[in-house]
């Protein structure tokens, strides 16, 4: 994944200071419950919501299981209707692949539509390395382009912008990249976003290059779908000469008849509309409509080392509606940011570290940045165990263990900072198989109760810091049990 | 070893504790939601259509020159795109000029168009949407997308599906398709919903009672 994120902070330390912003919580406060009540309106209003649900999950899940056999067939496909594929293994190899075919067509600017994968692999930096400089069009991502930020939430990468907050950064950051923001621009919606469509309306009429991603890939048509909202997405997919559109591996969906899953439950989870705006298909060239040059960049980029996982390959099925971030406690109040990667909240909590490996300090925190309440669980559209992840990759960075790293077997070591843990674990388990050794202690313990300190030394420092450690009794449960016959005898 | 090899390979490894053959999918959904009869759909049309801040207008096909021609009138257009395959006859009342598209007209030409009036493919009533698929009377995707303006004419009842499902069994993928639900419209500010971004700002959306014809199918 991207570079840009490297050197974060653990996620404790980012949340810790994210917490203290008022503005940032009052902000995500404020949206996420907006979209809350919406999305469940929206979800209410179809009956078969449970059985669409599954359908998806189980479309999904299949598509992972033959993966090789609907990827060879999705190119097949693509091919047949005058596209051209590449296959890139990870990021820099995908950025060189991109950077090399705008570079072909002689531009030095290129539009594009909202993208995941493009964010994940930092194509935007690759590109300005060589010379390249790329329009984010879609709303948020312009507002974070031009407020040089990072995104903080899957689908409203500024969503930790407020309406004022969004009026300043139009007003001093668009005459640097074209058209300067309207004399007394104000804070309502509707003038930031017809501000936005002046700003980038001669950028769409004059571009040749166009860059998207995509929401589904159809293996046995070859056909590309992406959804949205204001209509830059159609303007990127159209109007240009050459298209670009880089997608991850696990964006296909075996056939045409599939999308009727996926087109009723991603708009209804991700804006809480019956259907978004626009929705564009496009299926290899079509002769004087749209681009005339078509290029699918198939990106693996740690999505298979994600797929040798048996339980965290559940991850893959994601569709990217983002209604886990929009329900999380821990996401509403620490906000996109403190996780440290384009994926934000309880889908990227298990996503980046599967990703990326565990390796990083923020990434072995992931796992960890979530109190497994499991309301993420239950909106998700397919049906994503979350929480179920959570432990496992839990597990994974306390006691390391087999994993796939680019394609290689490699045994994780675990962590340095659970080292503590595991020695108490591994006392805990030595003392309860040996009762003699447990009864000792037990009464050790209880004899010396009035000299327990309230909190624990040394590594236990912190631990003990948010909570209170458990009074012991003054008798052993055991010897209770024993001295009464199981309190026959009259308690005490 | 290319990355095509180098991949394909990765995913077969990742792949070899599952097994080969499964259980079929699972369609418990429905096809479609309620039980409507044609008007009834062709109503909820355009409510849903209306909801998300389409203006709709029906009429008979007789009055479908007049109804265009006052739409228009009102919008103040001076201009208005045509694609190639429209019936000629659905403009016949206006006092609007007429522009074709053409092949090599340039998006800035388009930019100074006010308004476009196209056909389409398909209706899907339960999510107030209107599919183009670029059909001679429907034209390049570019000529729904860069006037302000929209007007797109739906044959009721012929035309509109009830559900998501039904209309992509309509629907042919190689065709580049758009699928249109309102005009543009953002919620990236504050996750509240506002029209009018890039896409036309606005949406005109006719309903025209085709008579009772021999290729009702819905």
């Amino acid at each position: 994944m991207s570079g840009t994120y490297l050197g974060m902070p653990a996620f404790p330390e980012a949340a810790h200071e994210a917490v203290g912003n008022k503005t940032l919580r009052g902000n995500l406060r404020h949206a996420t419950h907006t979209i809350r009540a919406k999305r469940a309106n929206a979800v209410a209003e179809v009956s078969d919501w449970a059985e669409l649900r599954e359908a998806g999950k189980q479309i999904k899940d299949h598509t992972l299981r033959h993966l090789d056999r609907y990827l060879v067939q999705l190119e097949e496909s693509v091919i047949a209707a005058g596209g051209t594929v590449h296959w890139a293994a990870d990021a820099d190899e995908a950025n060189a692949i991109v950077t090399h075919l705008v570079k072909m067509t002689g531009e030095s600017e290129v539009v594009k539509v909202k993208s995941m994968a493009t964010q994940e692999i930092g194509l935007n930096e690759a590109l300005e390395a060589e010379g390249i400089r790329a329009y984010e069009t879609d709303l948020a991502e312009l507002i974070v382009q031009l407020g040089k930020d990072r995104p903080s939430h899957i689908l409203v990468p500024a969503i930790h912008r407020n309406r004022g907050e969004i009026r300043d950064i139009f007003e001093r950051e668009m005459s640097e990249w074209g058209r300067p923001a309207p004399e007394g621009l104000t804070d309502t919606p509707a003038e930031l976003a017809e501000a936005a469509r002046l700003h980038l309306r001669e950028k769409f009429l004059r571009a040749k290059v166009g860059i998207s991603g995509a929401n589904f890939m159809v293996a046995d048509t070859g056909t590309l779908v992406v959804v949205e909202s204001e209509g830059n997405g159609r303007m990127c997919l159209t109007l240009p000469e050459t298209l670009i559109s880089v997608v991850g591996i696990e964006k296909i969906v075996p056939t045409w008849q599939d999308l009727e899953v996926f087109l009723q439950t991603l708009p209804r989870s991700s804006t809480a509309e019956r259907m978004n705006p626009y929705t564009s298909t496009w299926t290899g060239t079509t002769d004087e409509d749209g681009p005339q040059n078509f290029h699918l960049v198939l990106l693996d980029n740690g999505r298979s080392d994600t797929l040798a996982d048996e339980v965290g390959r559940q991850a893959l099925r994601c569709i990217r509606c983002s209604a886990c971030l929009n329900v999380c406690p821990v996401y509403e109040r620490a906000g996109g940011h403190a996780y440290g990667s384009v994926y934000p909240g309880p889908i990227g909590a298990i996503l980046s570290p599967q990703l990326r490996g565990t390796a990083s300090e923020i990434d072995a925190s992931l796992p960890y940045a979530s109190s497994l309440c499991g309301a993420c669980y239950e909106v998700c559209p397919v049906a994503i165990d979350i929480p179920e992840v959570l432990v496992h990759l839990r597990e994974r960075v306390v006691q390391g263990g087999p994993v796939v790293r680019e394609g290689n077997k490699v045994v994780l070591k675990p962590a340095k900072g659970h080292a503590a843990e595991r020695a108490a674990m591994r006392a805990a388990r030595w003392a309860f198989s040996h009762p003699g050794v447990l009864r000792t202690g037990q009464r050790a313990a209880s004899r010396t109760r009035r000299v327990h300190p309230r909190t624990l030394p040394g590594p236990g420092k912190a631990w003990s810091g948010t909570r209170d450690l458990p009074a012991v009794p003054a008798e052993p449960f055991r010897d209770w049990w024993q001295r009464t016959g199981g309190g026959k005898e009259g308690t005490k | 070893m290319s990355s095509r090899e180098r991949i394909l390979g990765r995913v077969r490894r990742a792949l070899a504790d599952t097994p080969g053959d499964d259980t079929p999918i699972e369609r418990a959904y429905l096809r479609e939601h309620g039980d409507r009869g044609v008007e009834e759909t062709v109503e909820l049309l355009a409510e849903n259509l209306a909801d998300y801040r389409a203006i709709v207008h029906r009429c008979t096909s007789a009055d479908l020159p007049a109804t265009l021609a006052g739409m228009l009138a009102a919008r103040g257009a001076k201009t208005v795109l045509v694609p190639p395959g429209l019936d000629p006859a659905w403009l016949a009342d206006a006092d609007t000029e007429q522009v074709q598209d053409l092949a090599e007209s340039t998006p800035h030409e388009l930019d100074r168009i006010d308004s476009v009036v196209t056909a389409c493919a398909v209706a899907v009533a339960e999510t107030g949407t209107i599919v183009l698929d670029g059909g001679p009377d429907q034209g390049r995707r570019r000529i729904t997308l860069v006037p302000d303006h929209h007007v797109c004419v739906v044959r009721v009842p012929n035309q509109v599906v009830s559900s998501v499902p039904q209309a992509l069994e309509r629907l042919d993928p190689v065709r580049p398709l758009t699928w249109i639900s309102g005009p543009s419209a953002t919620s990236d500010i504050e996750l509240d919903r506002v029209e009018g971004v890039h896409g036309p700002r606005t949406l005109e959306v006719v309903l025209v009672d085709s008579q009772a014809s021999e290729d009702v199918n819905s």
